[in-house]
């Protein structure tokens, strides 16, 4: 399973695209890609958008669910969807008031 | 300290001009990323993990009150309140957006400061000893030489296209405080038979992943000559340094396959052709540059004694403080004071916009002003009253930055790692932390003595961990975080790359494993006066390794 990333180009902001095309800043909204076919369109869609300069540094990551929330496989991408794990007063853990599992 | 002249003021206005214009044209879509990654390198702006990071130029360390100040309004306009102070006396912040930054650029100018060549394969920030034109054992300060190198260096046609990074260390007193071994250049001031100044010249040191001490291929450069032998040394490694390989770029990797004989003789056959041009500073040139760090006018303060006795007398915290965090100045009325950015349990480096506000108070009521970013990662006032000691003291209480730790086990340095940094492969400021928190005893730490913790979470090794007397570095194996340990290294003027102790160790075990080697020294020390380095260069690894690894180690 798999999920595509990347920055915001504007503020660099860590984003996932969503299933309805738009880029998220919560991992939970992120699209999960099972098969060839839509990672194929994952890749193509952020292509797209890097090629519009909406985001940057686009790249497929691997997931897999824990406890029924999806759960980047490793530990970088964990710290991308959550903030620092030494603040977590700072980042996306602190919007939501919930941490993500380090 | 160095102002700017008008040159100095039209060129950074210029550049931070042309940077606003290159970020909206990267906003708008004009140019690409491919095209706009190396501008925005070129001015100190990376993409890392949660945002953008911005690294802002510190020459050798060096800060005025109002700079501190600007430095405190970017972190609460445009960041998240606090920055992070690098082992390359720079400083970090790692949230700002980008359509920020050429505002927060503007207002940096404004203070004399700026982001160019913090990053890219360019001659980078020189650094200099943090207690330069203050400690008591100099032969001169360095900073006018690292403004030189500064000022040659800026923008400088033939240089900004290195095969990779370049970076400069000076120091100017016996004992090394600036690790100028371990750099692309180390020059450390002496003074001939004949009362001269000048430099015994090192080149090709690093960290890294090819760890190398640098060699001396000077014993004495007259001061004159700094600029001609720099270019000349600059010339051989553009022109033979490695392009075809990123990891074998850097000008350690060219001395260590050419030789140091042969490099020398390169680089004293350019400086040959190089000696009587216009590179040779005039003396009037270096006494102009040399005014600029004129040491401020020191009143007479001899009160300070018996202030300082009466006050270490009543308080122990106090005392313990003067201990540690104090550095012999020049004039006997006065000290450098080092404030520890290594709270117990805290963020190495970080300081929060109210902790840069207050500290530029402290420096301007009474500090003449001045300001020091230290390689360690820490800030110093250079020159204090040791009659207004206590003053300063309780101000840091209140601020939270009163901590007695300089050089002991939790002055730690650390880089990001993997809570910030795109390269990083583990983290390394929770280790940090969890090491600091170990050894919080005041007792305890000031037992064991002077201990250097470096951590870095990726063989780059911004956390130095190749020299730090127990160095800890972060890598990933299966996915998950291991810490190898280095033991023995040193960055100062007797320098030596630490050397591995064994296996890794988990996130669990790499604090445990810190504290058996902590008291494997103190069990096997001769005595309290001899420091762990020391006692490591003695004993050599063994005990440290069977203490950690038990029968195994033995059998292996």
């Amino acid at each position: 399973m798999k999920l595509l990333t990347a920055n915001r180009l504007i503020d660099g902001e860590v984003v996932w695209l969503a299933a309805d095309g738009h880029w998220a800043e919560d991992i939970t909204e992120a699209e999960i890609a099972r098969d060839e076919e839509a990672i194929e369109r994952l890749e193509r869609t952020g292509r797209e958008a890097a090629a519009r300069n909406e985001v940057v540094d686009v790249n497929l990551i691997d997931v897999e669910f824990v406890d029924g929330a999806i759960r980047p496989i490793r530990l970088r991408e964990r710290i991308r969807a959550a903030g620092p794990s030494i603040h977590p007063d700072l980042g996306k853990q602190a919007r939501r008031g919930v941490l993500a599992p380090v | 300290m160095y102002r700017y002249d008008e040159f100095d003021h039209a060129f950074v206005k210029a550049r931070v001009a042309e940077f606003g214009d290159q970020v909206g044209r990267r906003l708008s879509g004009e140019l690409t990323e491919d095209q706009f990654k190396p501008l925005r390198l070129m001015n100190g702006v990376y993409l890392q993990l949660h945002a953008y990071m911005l690294r802002i130029a510190i020459p050798y360390g060096t800060l005025s009150s109002r700079q501190m100040r600007m430095l405190a309004h970017i972190a609460r306009t445009y960041d998240k309140g606090y920055g992070h102070f690098t082992t390359r006396q720079n400083l970090q912040f790692h949230w700002p957006a980008l359509k920020d930054i050429p505002q927060i650029l503007e207002d940096l100018a404004t203070v004399e400061m700026h982001a160019i060549q913090t990053s890219g394969n360019c001659i980078r920030n020189v650094t200099a000893d943090h207690f330069a034109g203050a400690a008591a054992d100099e032969v001169a300060d360095p900073r006018p030489y690292a403004e030189i190198l500064r000022q040659w260096s800026s923008l400088h046609p033939e240089f900004s296209y290195l095969p990779r990074k370049f970076k400069i260390a000076v120091t100017g007193a016996e004992r090394d405080r600036a690790a100028v071994q371990v750099h692309d250049i180390g020059l450390h001031l002496r003074k001939d038979a004949s009362g001269r100044l000048g430099f015994t010249v090192y080149v090709g040191g690093g960290l890294g992943r090819t760890p190398m001490i640098g060699k001396k291929i000077r014993d004495f450069l007259p001061e004159e000559d700094l600029l001609s032998y720099t270019t000349a040394i600059l010339r051989v490694y553009n022109l033979h340094g490695r392009r075809d390989n990123k990891y074998k770029a850097r000008i350690k990797i060219l001395v260590h396959e050419t030789g140091t004989e042969e490099l020398a003789a390169q680089v004293e056959k350019e400086f040959e052709a190089l000696k009587e041009s216009e590179l040779k500073l005039p003396e009037a040139d270096i006494q102009a540059i040399d005014a600029y760090f004129a040491p401020p006018a020191l009143p007479a303060r001899p009160e300070g004694d018996a202030a300082l006795k009466a006050a270490t007398a009543a308080d122990g915290g106090f005392a313990d403080w003067v201990r540690r965090n104090l550095n012999t100045h020049k004039n006997p009325d006065y000290a450098s004071v080092t404030i520890s950015l290594k709270g117990i349990g805290e963020v190495p480096g970080d300081a929060s916009a109210d902790q840069m506000d207050a500290v530029a108070d402290l420096a301007e009521r009474y500090g003449f002003d001045e300001i020091r970013v230290s390689h360690e990662q820490n800030l110093i006032l250079p020159h204090v009253a040791r009659a207004d000691l206590r003053a300063v003291f309780d101000r840091l209480v209140e601020i939270g930055l009163a901590t007695s730790n300089a050089g002991l086990v939790t002055d730690i340095i650390a880089c990001p790692g993997l809570d910030y940094c795109a390269l990083a492969n583990a983290r390394s400021i929770p280790v940090a932390q969890q090491i600091s928190t170990r050894f919080a005893s005041q007792a305890r730490q000031e037992e064991i003595g002077d201990l250097k913790i470096k951590i870095s979470g990726c063989i780059n090794a911004c956390g130095h961990h190749h020299v730090g007397h127990i160095g800890i570095l972060g890598v990933e194996k299966k996915g998950a975080e291991l810490y190898q340990v280095t033991l023995g290294g040193s960055g100062d003027e007797n320098t030596s790359i630490g050397e591995i102790v064994g296996r890794g160790f988990g996130p669990d075990e790499i604090v445990d494993a810190v504290d058996t080697i902590v008291e494997t020294y103190l069990a096997h020390r001769q005595d309290k006066d001899e420091p762990f380095l020391a006692a490591y260069r003695r004993l050599g690894s063994a005990p440290f390794k069977e203490a950690l690894y038990g029968r195994e180690a033995k059998a292996a």
